[in-house]
């Protein structure tokens, strides 16, 4: 069974329990929204609300729902051992870790295709005056955060560790990203915005992407064993 | 990943600890291809301890595992897709149909023509007419079966199975004897543990007891196994 | 108990009296007087605090891929000690700057940063202890996570020191000062290279205790 090969069955097969249950995707949603709203009645003055506000706001909210999916996505995996039956069969270990990763992955970027323009719309901020690079910021930064956050899940469902770990591990490595994320996204929402700054953090945010997966590839095998 | 098979399973001095508690102890035994070994013993003697083991879950504190000639890590993935488990948590999902279930498990080993062995499979376990409903309003006993089929889809060399009688009526339970009799005589290692000793009586042929860690050999005679176990205890 | 130990002791011990001889006599720097010494001890302990993090995230790499559990006991007395120097850094970071400057806490590249570290590296001293059993590879590649951040930590920090300037001027060392701090820094090293041997004997005393229990068994 080839990498790909492998790492698409097991996509597929979350796909398909997702879409049955649409639980997580619910939820995640629902709390990123929740978040949202209460940080809005927070920092919307008369209509309007600093730029830095609403870019902390919607990285914020991800962080905290990509936690939560994180959570439910890997307790499925806990509830019937079938984290120990995926370890079991003869397919590289890797593509469990990209296969989970690209679950995660799709799941934010569902949840921010919902949450960008309502923080959008109430916070007056111009997400989508430099579109693309809005995009790719959030894109580069829910890669990064998911690439962590799926292989501390994954370690965390494997030796059945208290699920509430998983932020108090989570957070702290993922801290470059977030400020990354928050600070491009700022730059470009500015009266003047910034494009150069925000490129600068682009770039870290790549670079972060291309360390951080790379050593959860190495680390996934021997982590996973017991 | 070229096809590996072995026809041998043997274990030497394997001792596995957890913290401060010895679960094997210098556990020693071999078994060949084409046999039922019972392995028997009390709540906690370390019985599941020994299948994840053999099943490459676990790694050995110490000691050597070897199947045929080949190690477990030197082998990797192509050992695993010789391997068949039937755990105590059954390995299946909830929330797809039975067919989905065996369809990914049987894709994920690598097997060509699935459909048409899943069907089979189905059929074999009595399922045929649930095979489009999700496993989660499945009984015990049903998803019992289907985890069985799960584990011998891809005709594994070594089965290991943890208390496959548990919550089995009578019916299934003698479906499930003919089930490990055919894998035998089609030449698999069939390891299984069980409380269950009537159930199995028939098909043994070594059995071996645990006892806080340490492996002995059941005694042959031509008494009962629950005779000759009650020996140990 | 290692022979070097007795040794070092006596030598870190002598450091770090002589040391305030030494800071006393180094000369005040231009705006901040004597508020700037504590310089001598906050800036060495940064040091040790991120060659920690360093030593841990290696070890436990061995640990992880090479599968020795000496380099776990190596990566959890590194990580304890990281936790530790962290609190000094912390300490001594507002307390400067509130006399320098007169507010508690600067965003600035070195303090965000420490502060960073040291929650991954207390996040993985929580896990370790409260994480169950067989969570030494998972804590193992916290820290692989955490020694290879920092120099995004830094990198991140910095940039957004550029975009909001602030009062924390690096200090450029004056060559009448160069000397007490690489003083304090060989004395610090001194005291790591202590505490780790001390700590990873620790471990090491835990192992023993439980290959007893084990054994016990036999």
């Amino acid at each position: 069974m080839s990498f790909m090969a492998a790492v698409a069955l097991v996509v597929r097969k979350d796909l398909v329990i997702e879409t049955r249950s649409r639980e997580v995707v619910y939820t995640a949603l629902l709390f990123a929204v929740s978040c949202v709203l209460v940080f809005a009645f927070g920092f919307v003055n008369e209509g309007r609300a600093d730029p830095a506000a609403a870019a902390a706001i919607l990285w914020i909210a991800i962080a905290f729902s990509g936690t939560l999916a994180l959570g439910r996505i890997f307790d499925r995996e806990r509830q019937n051992e079938t984290m120990r039956a995926l370890l079991l069969a003869p397919v590289a270990r890797p593509a469990i870790y990209v296969g989970k990763l690209a679950g995660v992955l799709s799941l934010l970027l569902m949840v921010q295709a919902i949450v960008v323009p309502l923080v959008a719309l109430w916070f007056q901020a111009e997400l989508f005056r430099h579109a693309s690079l809005v995009i790719a910021l959030l894109a580069t930064g829910s890669l990064g955060y998911a690439a962590v956050g799926t292989l501390f899940a994954a370690m965390l469902a494997r030796t059945r560790g208290r699920g509430a770990l998983l932020p108090v591990l989570l957070y702290p490595v993922t801290i470059p990203v977030i400020i990354a994320g928050v600070k491009g996204t700022v730059a470009l929402l500015q009266a003047e915005p910034n494009l150069a700054i925000a490129r600068a953090w682009l770039m870290m945010l790549i670079a972060f992407d291309a360390v951080f997966i790379t050593l959860a590839l190495w680390i996934f095998e021997p982590a996973m064993a017991e | 990943m070229e096809p590996l098979d072995f026809t041998s399973l043997t274990f030497t001095d394997v001792t596995r600890n957890f913290g401060r508690r010895r679960a094997l102890n210098r556990v020693s035994f071999s078994c060949e291809a084409g046999q039922i070994v019972a392995l028997l013993g009390a709540n906690g003697a370390g019985k599941s301890t020994l299948l994840s083991i053999a099943a490459t879950m676990l790694e050995p504190s110490s000691g050597a595992v070897l199947y045929g000639d080949h190690s477990a890590r030197s082998a990797g993935a192509a050992l695993r897709a010789r391997i068949g488990v039937l755990g105590h948590d059954l390995y299946i999902y909830p929330e797809l149909t039975a067919f989905e279930n065996l369809a990914f498990f049987g894709r994920l080993y690598g097997m060509t023509d699935v459909d048409r062995a899943v069907a089979e499979a189905l059929l074999r376990a009595g399922l045929e007419d649930r095979a489009s409903e999700a496993v989660s309003s499945f009984s015990r006993g049903m998803r019992q079966r289907l985890a069985l089929e799960r584990a011998l889809l891809h005709s594994p060399r070594l089965l290991l199975l943890d208390e496959p009688f548990t919550g089995l009526d009578d019916a299934s339970s003698s479906a499930l004897r003919d089930r490990l009799q055919a894998a035998r005589d089609r030449g698999a290692l069939v390891i299984v543990t069980t409380h269950d000793l009537e159930a199995i009586e028939a098909l043994v042929d070594t059995a071996f007891v645990l006892n806080c860690g340490r492996l002995q050999p059941l005694a042959a005679g031509a008494e009962s196994l629950r005779v000759r176990y009650r020996r140990y205890s | 108990m290692s022979k070097v130990f007795a040794p070092l002791l006596v030598v870190c011990g002598a450091m770090f009296f002589y040391a305030p001889f030494l800071i006393v006599g180094a000369p005040y720097e231009a705006t901040m007087g004597l508020v700037q010494k504590i310089f001598y001890f906050h800036v060495p302990s940064a040091m040790t605090l991120f060659l920690s993090a360093f030593v841990a995230g290696i070890a436990s790499a061995i640990f992880l891929f090479a599968g020795r559990p000496a380099a776990d006991r190596v990566a959890a007395a590194a990580a304890e000690i990281a936790v530790v120097l962290g609190i000094i850094v912390l300490v001594s970071g507002p307390l400067w700057a509130r006399k320098a400057w007169g507010v508690w806490w600067q965003w600035d590249a070195r303090l965000t940063s420490t502060l960073v570290m040291w929650l991954v590296f207390q996040s993985y001293l929580l896990l370790r202890r409260y994480g169950g059993p067989g969570s030494e590879r998972l804590a193992a590649a916290v820290a692989i996570f955490g020694a290879a951040l920092v120099p995004f930590v830094y990198w991140s920090v910095n940039l957004w020191r550029t975009v909001h300037p602030n009062t924390n001027v690096v200090p450029t060392l004056a060559p009448s000062m160069r000397g007490p701090f690489w003083f304090c820094v060989a004395a610090f090293l001194c005291l790591y290279v202590l505490l780790l041997t001390l700590r990873t004997a620790l471990e090491s005393r835990r192992s023993e205790l439980d290959a007893l229990y084990l054994a016990l068994e036999d």
